[in-house]
């Protein structure tokens, strides 16, 4: 039986971390249901690829955050904020794909 | 001393907060005010054309009530970035207002103002010298680039606040610092250790946004001592937990067990958090880890053009089922009736709402099925008249062009605004997001110590 993301995560958030990369944040509800994603690696880089649909080598890390129960994915920018072309300058409304993981 | 406290009233010096939060902040008698003014998440623009990306008027009402509580209890108040990017241009704006606020309020301050816009010439001759290095994902740049660039700032670390403070002085005003520093600084004048000191002020330059319920518009106090330090929100609204201090930790940055800042890490592979009490958290076994050069970050920004905006909407399911294929016509029209100007004197843009105009090349719903759609059809071209020309024209040919199977005649888009085109001014991009190597921290960030009084 499979679980949506959101059922186990209370944020889920994305944000410029400077002007030329994303970094998205999924702190889980509790500490539980971290492990549990943690210990299958549940969130990779092969997963971040196909939902955001870019190469393996645009994904700058994917990090584990214990004190916070969360996991730190970091993907660099197709457009540098505020680049002729690009439309999200903070970088706040890239987190949509996370949402729709099922685990 | 055994400890040092700190009021951060807001999150961005403009941004407000309330006066009842930042009483009971001014109640447990804080050793400093200090607050983060600036950011480049707003985009290249502010930094490129020397504009703040805050109010003024609200800027001035923080920092009135900063400096008259700074003043009232002796104890220096500290801005960093000052004017939302912290070249020369957005200094003295920042300055501009406090000396009004020191003529309204009749107040004589002492001022320290620290540069932090460095100019081309000296850059270049750093570049040659093989100074200078991207910052990955940022790439190379060419002495083109640099030369092309309209603003260079640096990233200040403690160093130059830290001497600006031994003048004794009521304000520090600092262009470009790396966001902890103006909290910090103090602490690690006093002796307390750089890495509590830094890690205290990556928190605190975000004020409330740490506490849950977060805001950015509401105060922190930050209590250091030797071998921890402990936040606390000031609104009985809000509280500090373990979770909302970690979860903080987070924010904005790659790597949270790894802060990079001028001259080093600040490393967080020993912190612990601890919940105090229902409103407290406590935090310990941050460190801070010199590197073996001193390395400044750099961000410069360039001008690229002019842009006019058209904002408007489509009902129709006729057209929304073609919307690419028109658009790219539309676009082609366009170059016919212009093909006396080169095609790369201007660009036509059309970002669609509904359809990716969020996510762009990133969106994974591809075939989304809506029943109307956002059109901003935006021009940047080399002059404003070019850009104005050009939106004009792309926006009434896309008005009454005539698509396969159009059933509605009269017009093919809704606006919403008369006039329909905005000029939108300058359009600026980020060029340099590199680290500079220097000898002297303190090298690039000259202090001036100037007296401000009020009955002048």
């Amino acid at each position: 039986m499979g679980v949506s993301l959101t059922e186990l995560a209370e944020v889920i958030r994305s944000k410029n971390s400077g002007p030329y990369e994303l970094t998205m944040d999924i702190i889980f509800k509790d500490f539980d249901s971290y492990e549990k994603v943690k210990r299958e690696k549940a969130i990779n880089k092969e997963l971040i690829s196909r939902l955001y649909q870019i190469p393996e080598e645009d994904i700058i890390s994917i990090i584990n955050f214990d004190p916070a129960k969360a996991i730190k994915i970091t993907i660099k920018r197709p457009l540098v904020a505020g680049a002729i072309g690009e439309s999200d300058v903070y970088g706040a409304q890239q987190h949509a794909p996370l949402l729709r993981i099922e685990l | 001393m055994q400890e040092l406290k700190v009021l951060s009233p807001t999150a961005i010096l403009g941004y407000g907060f309330p006066e009842e939060s930042f009483e009971k902040g001014l109640a447990q008698h804080p050793d400093f005010i200090a607050v983060d003014a600036g950011s480049t998440d707003p985009g290249p623009y502010y930094l490129g054309a020397g504009v703040s990306f805050t109010d003024r008027e609200a800027v001035k009402r923080d920092l009135r009530l900063m400096l008259k509580a700074g003043k009232r209890l002796g104890i220096p108040v500290l801005v960093g970035t000052a004017g939302g990017s912290g070249a020369n241009e957005h200094l003295a704006w920042n300055e501009d207002i406090v000396r009004e606020i020191t003529q309204e309020e009749d107040l004589e301050l002492k001022v320290a103002v620290i540069t932090a816009e460095i100019p081309k010439a000296e850059i270049l001759k750093k570049y040659e010298k093989g100074k200078i290095s991207p910052l990955p994902p940022a790439g190379e740049i060419s002495r083109e680039d640099i030369e092309n660039t309209s603003r260079i700032v640096a990233q200040m670390g403690v160093e130059p606040i830290i001497a600006a403070l031994d003048n004794d002085v009521d304000l520090v005003l600092a262009g470009r610092a790396f966001d902890p520093t103006v909290f910090a600084a103090p602490c690690i004048k006093a002796g307390f250790p750089a890495g509590l000191a830094l890690h205290m002020g990556k928190i605190l330059e975000c004020a409330s946004i740490a506490a849950t319920p977060g805001s950015g518009s509401d105060c922190m106090l930050g209590t250091l001592r030797h071998d921890c330090f402990i936040l606390e929100a000031l609104n009985p609204k809000r509280k500090c937990t373990v979770t909302s201090i970690a979860a903080h930790t987070l924010y904005e940055k790659n790597n949270p067990y790894k802060l990079h800042g001028p001259g080093g890490i600040i490393d967080l592979e020993e912190t612990k958090f601890t919940q105090l009490d229902d409103k407290r958290v406590k935090v310990s076994g941050s460190r801070f880890i010199p590197s073996e050069e001193y390395t400044i970050k750099l961000e410069g920004a360039k001008k690229t053009g002019y842009r006019t905006i058209s904002i408007a909407g489509t009902r129709d399911p006729i057209m929304i089922s073609q919307i690419d294929e028109i658009l790219e016509a539309v676009k082609n029209m366009v170059k016919d009736n212009f093909s006396h100007i080169n095609n790369d004197e201007y660009q036509i843009l059309f970002a669609i709402y509904g359809k990716d105009g969020v996510m762009g090349k990133l969106e994974p719903q591809k075939n989304a099925n809506p029943h109307e759609l956002g059109i901003v059809i935006e021009v940047v071209a080399q002059t404003q008249e070019m850009a104005n020309t050009i939106c004009s024209f792309t926006r009434s040919s896309l008005l009454h062009y005539g698509y396969p199977g159009r059933i509605a005649t009269a017009g093919n888009l809704a606006f919403r605004y008369s006039p329909s085109d905005i000029p939108a001014g300058e359009v600026y991009e980020f060029s340099i997001y590199h680290l500079l190597t220097v000898e002297d921290p303190k090298e690039y960030f000259p202090i001036t110590i100037k007296t401000m009084k009020g009955s002048e």
